[in-house]
């Protein structure tokens, strides 16, 4: 009784390890990490790290204060995201598996309904204002463009 | 509306008056500019100094044209059909006088009003006025109720019945929510006019003046100052960010 007790032990202890090993050297148990399409940009707005773990937070935060109160900057904004790591291939972060956003989160298995309602590309720029600034401090009261309208 | 006021000859002349305001600085032959005077840095909250609102001449506006509707949907991604589940943010009216058989026609849209009865009534906070007047639908929280298009007087909003693709990133959109016109917010944030205003402009109308009726100098409070105005049903006391000349 006693010999087969600890020959369990044993066997446990084994598993155990094996586990640990797996966790730690993925690729060498056979699993396949998602592999990233490298962004347009220099580098990210934040740390790599800080944003595997925090962009959520930070894509909500922004999206509330956009939303809500016409909060308009563009650091953490997702439409600067996207413009950033649309896929060279697909011009979208998630059209295909293997875009930005699809590609960790299928890996992952959590479903995304960002896509529901906002486009996965980039789309045109508005037109800068060409030549209004000077114009705007001299007639400011009654200022704003109707270029875009007017040139169509 | 509720207002009988012979305005046919106050109006144009009042038209005209509204024209000079208007018409603030020639750029170049053809190409005018319009006014919104507040430029608000993107890190700055809209402000409650401010308050968008639009003025709509129906004598200027041109019976048959649709170009504010057409500007509308190409900017806010809108398919334009207009079956009974479609959405729609602004459309044209032709409006009959039965005593006398007197014609307008007038676009008809979100009013903005300052006590909306659809953020009152919406459940989960997704209606919603920003501090600067325009009446929003805030997707992240709405379930699609549809209380709000209930309560709304002036049927401005639509139910998304069908799933919606290739959207303009700066006007998400999607299945389930309740929407409607949004001042073209993202356009008013970057100091332009919405799209409809710009459109009915270029052709030459110029029906709809759009500013902030807070501030004296805009070109709205001017022409509200100086001529009748209405509030389609102003018995209502909503206080609509979107008045009326001529009707
Ligand atoms: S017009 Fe209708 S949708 Fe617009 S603010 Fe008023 S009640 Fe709300
Ligand atoms: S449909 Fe959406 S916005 Fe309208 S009342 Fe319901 S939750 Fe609020």
């Amino acid at each position: 009784m006693a010999r087969l007790a600890n020959w369990l032990r044993l066997a446990a202890m084994i598993a155990a390890a094996a586990i640990t090993a797996a966790v730690s050297f993925p690729a060498a148990a056979g699993v396949d990490l998602p592999t990233l399409e490298k962004g347009k940009g220099e580098k990210c707005v934040e740390d790599t790290q800080y944003m595997r773990k925090n962009h959520m937070d930070l894509l909500k935060h922004h999206r509330d204060d956009t939303m809500r109160k016409g909060i308009r900057t563009t650091k953490h904004s997702l439409k600067k995201c996207i413009e950033c790591h649309a896929s060279e291939k697909s011009g979208s972060v998630a059209a295909s598996k293997e875009d930005f956003c699809a590609a960790c989160h299928s890996y992952v298995s959590v479903k995304l309904d960002c896509w529901d309602c906002h486009a996965t590309k980039p789309g045109k720029s508005p037109q800068p204002k060409v030549g209004l600034a000077p114009l705007k401090a001299a007639v400011s009261p009654l200022l704003a463009s109707s270029i875009n309208g007017a040139s169509k | 509306m509720n207002k009988p006021v012979d305005s046919k000859v106050d109006g144009r002349r009042g038209f005209l008056k509204a024209g000079a305001v208007v018409a603030g600085a020639a750029v170049a032959p053809g190409v005018l500019l319009y006014g919104v005077a507040h430029s608000r840095p993107p890190e700055e909250a809209a402000s409650s100094d401010v308050r968008w609102g639009m003025l709509i001449d129906s004598a200027k506006c041109g019976d048959g044209c649709n170009d504010c509707v057409t500007a509308c949907n190409e900017e806010n991604g809108l398919s334009g059909a207009n079956g009974p589940q479609d959405t729609q943010y602004i459309r044209k009216l032709d409006i009959k006088d039965l005593r006398n058989g007197r014609v307008h026609s007038l676009p008809m849209l979100c009013q903005h009003c300052e006590n909306p009865p659809c953020v009152d009534v919406c459940p989960t906070g997704a209606s919603m006025k920003r501090a600067d007047g325009i009446v929003l639908v805030d997707r992240h929280i709405c379930i699609g109720c549809r209380y709000c298009m209930m309560a709304c007087p002036y049927k401005a909003r639509s139910f998304v019945h069908e799933t919606i693709t290739d959207q303009n990133p700066e006007v998400p959109r999607g299945k389930g929510c309740v929407e409607s016109c949004t001042f073209c917010v993202q356009r008013v944030d970057r100091d332009e006019n919405p799209a409809c205003v710009d459109a009915c402009n270029a052709n030459g109308h110029q029906a709809m003046v759009f500013g902030d009726m807070n501030d004296p100098e805009s070109a709205i409070s001017k022409a509200l100052k100086s001529h009748a105005s209405t509030e389609v049903r102003a018995d209502l006391g909503l206080n609509t960010g979107v008045r009326y000349q001529g009707i």
